[in-house]
């Protein structure tokens, strides 16, 4: 069965929040209903999103770097908030194991939040719901849009490219890949509930550049006027001449 | 964790009502052994089933306050077969319908004679409580398992919880008995009061246990794991936003460490000491000692389970611990 998911690179992340906006602003229109937000223009304000963009700093100054962290939900592929779902409207979607909350059947207990260690999942205060990341449903599978626009609105929104979308389950897709060649790895292993999402770490891109690339230490045609000292010792020249 | 006031009284009011149950049932057990004289099926057992009653609805109302959609609750019944919330609500109607059917056969004297003996009588009161008493725990192991079920809330995730709160249950429904033995049957005032004293500090030494335990944990998540970067020095920037989320007002409990420790101490001395003090002191009868100890200890609950939830430290608050 395929797995879709996300693999969301951190070497190109650069904290822009696009991905953070450009949900909001997809799910906040879609047929689900708005997404409830609380002074929005005024002091503290607050809401519900399903995707946010952390920073984190490693190391000890001076020698540090920064990581920016998108996090939204992870679809498990055992995610524990499902079973604790005391009326099923938390499921998980065999066909494409994307995991979903019937907002029709919610009723609002916010057990599921408890029993997901990423805290991935936000109540709305508005329509008294839990809600989360739905990897787009509503977009990736419209017919209406041209193909290569069906995928979730943060992944469209990237300007890094730091966001792949695609069935982890396929070893063949660019997820994959990624995943294999990369060092895609997951949050949190310890659990177990072996999140679909993953990560592919900060690489270090060294050029390794030696002093005889720079010049051109056999100058055929003379360009660098490259003189090589001679020898203070008597050569077979000396002694010829 | 975030204590809410609705989850607090939801258990410490069924507790009560559980506990006091079983209470009543107790001496209907021994008064069938013949070890303690019979009571009045009105005013000791039919009044004392109704009480039962009013504190198991009293939980039941306070859980309402809980649900964003408590018209859409019965739905909750469906996945009782993964889930231990789905268990409970299942559990608490079932054990509040036996308790009422119980209370009908003591106020009406209904009797069944099930074995064909004719001396024996009671069986069909005593077969509804035994019943009922296993509903009761059934209904104890589910909402421990809640809390208990949730591996990664590890100060919850261990047995002691389930114990913890059929013990505190029993020991507030046994305190709450010996007020009501006060009333309608003096005569088991001392039977009460040395149940309340031995099941309270047999609680003392398992909730003592979940307090050793939890100061002594070792978190299997920690930044490193949170955000998979192997580095011994990582510290979070920024959460992403700044004027708090479901994510900082569900998983803190807000309180100042002055204030978190002064409520273990709190509810240590309120539910334990107190009244295991006064109830000693009024032994011979003295009402208003035997009042103060249930309302002390029921005050000294509603203590308790806020440090259980406040205690509680989700792992998903990693992500959240800068603005």
């Amino acid at each position: 069965m395929a797995q879709l998911a996300l693999v969301i690179d951190l070497n190109v992340c650069v904290g822009c929040h696009a991905c953070v906006t450009s949900c909001k602003e997809w799910n906040t229109s879609g047929q689900a209903g708005p997404m409830f937000d609380d002074r929005p223009y005024d002091e503290n304000p607050t809401g519900t999103f399903f995707n946010r963009v952390q920073t984190y700093e490693i190391g000890t100054f001076p020698n540090t770097e920064t990581l920016h962290f998108p996090k939204s939900c992870l679809h498990c592929e055992e995610p524990p908030c499902v079973p604790v779902c005391p009326t099923g409207a938390s499921y998980k979607r065999t066909e494409d194991g994307i995991v979903l909350v019937d907002y029709n059947k919610c009723i609002g207990c916010k057990y599921c939040s408890w029993a997901c260690p990423y805290g991935a999942r936000e109540f709305d205060e508005k329509q008294k719901v839990m809600k989360k990341c739905t990897l787009c449903v509503d977009r990736i599978y419209d017919q209406n849009l041209p193909p290569n626009e069906r995928k979730p609105a943060c992944v469209m929104s990237c300007p890094t490219s730091a966001r792949l979308f695609g069935d982890v389950h396929d070893p063949a897709s660019e997820v994959s890949l990624a995943i294999r060649e990369r060092g895609g790895y997951q949050l949190m292993p310890e659990w177990g509930t072996k999140p679909s999402n993953h990560y592919l770490p900060r690489r270090k891109t060294h050029l390794r550049i030696h002093e005889d690339e720079l010049v051109r230490a056999d100058n055929p045609l003379k360009k660098e006027d490259i003189r090589h000292e001679t020898s203070k010792e008597v050569s077979l020249d000396d002694w010829l001449m | 964790m975030h204590p809410a006031f609705s989850v607090i009284f939801l258990t410490t009011l069924i507790g009560v009502g559980q506990g006091f149950f079983l209470a009543l049932f107790t001496v209907e057990s021994y008064a069938t052994l013949k070890l303690i004289p019979q009571q009045d099926h009105v005013s000791f057992y039919a009044l004392g089933s109704a009480i039962s009653l009013v504190f198991l609805i009293g939980g039941l109302i306070a859980s309402i306050f809980h649900l964003g959609h408590p018209e859409r609750a019965w739905r909750a019944i469906v996945q009782w077969k993964t889930s231990w919330l789905s268990r409970e609500v299942i559990a608490l109607p079932l054990m509040m319908g036996l308790v009422f059917l119980y209370g009908v056969a003591h106020f009406f004297n209904l009797d069944v004679n099930f074995l064909q003996l004719p001396e024996f009588k009671g069986q069909l009161t005593l077969l509804l409580g035994i019943l009922t008493t296993i509903a009761t725990f059934a209904l104890f192991i589910c909402t421990g398992m809640v809390y208990a079920g949730i591996k990664f809330l590890q100060e919850w995730a261990n047995p002691i919880t389930v114990v913890n709160y059929i013990l505190l249950g029993g020991a507030s429904g046994f305190c709450f008995a010996t007020l009501f033995a006060v009333f309608q049957a003096p005569d088991l005032v001392l039977f009460y009061a040395g149940w309340t004293v031995i099941i309270t500090i047999v609680a003392l030494i398992t909730r003592g246990f979940s307090l050793y335990r939890n100061a002594r944990l070792k978190y299997s998540s920690n930044i490193q794991s949170a955000i998979g970067i192997r580095h011994t020095h990582i510290k979070q920037k920024a959460m992403g936003f700044m004027g708090g989320s479901f994510n900082t007002r569900e998983y803190f409990h807000h309180a100042t460490v002055f204030l978190f420790k002064s409520i273990k101490w709190i509810f240590l001395i309120l539910t334990f000491l107190i009244p295991t003090v006064l109830l000693l002191m009024g032994l011979n009868g003295e009402k208003n000692l035997l009042i103060a100890a249930f309302v002390v200890q029921y005050i000294g609950l509603l203590f308790e389970r806020w440090f259980f939830f406040a205690q509680a430290n989700h792992p998903q608050n990693l992500y959240y611990q800068t603005v």
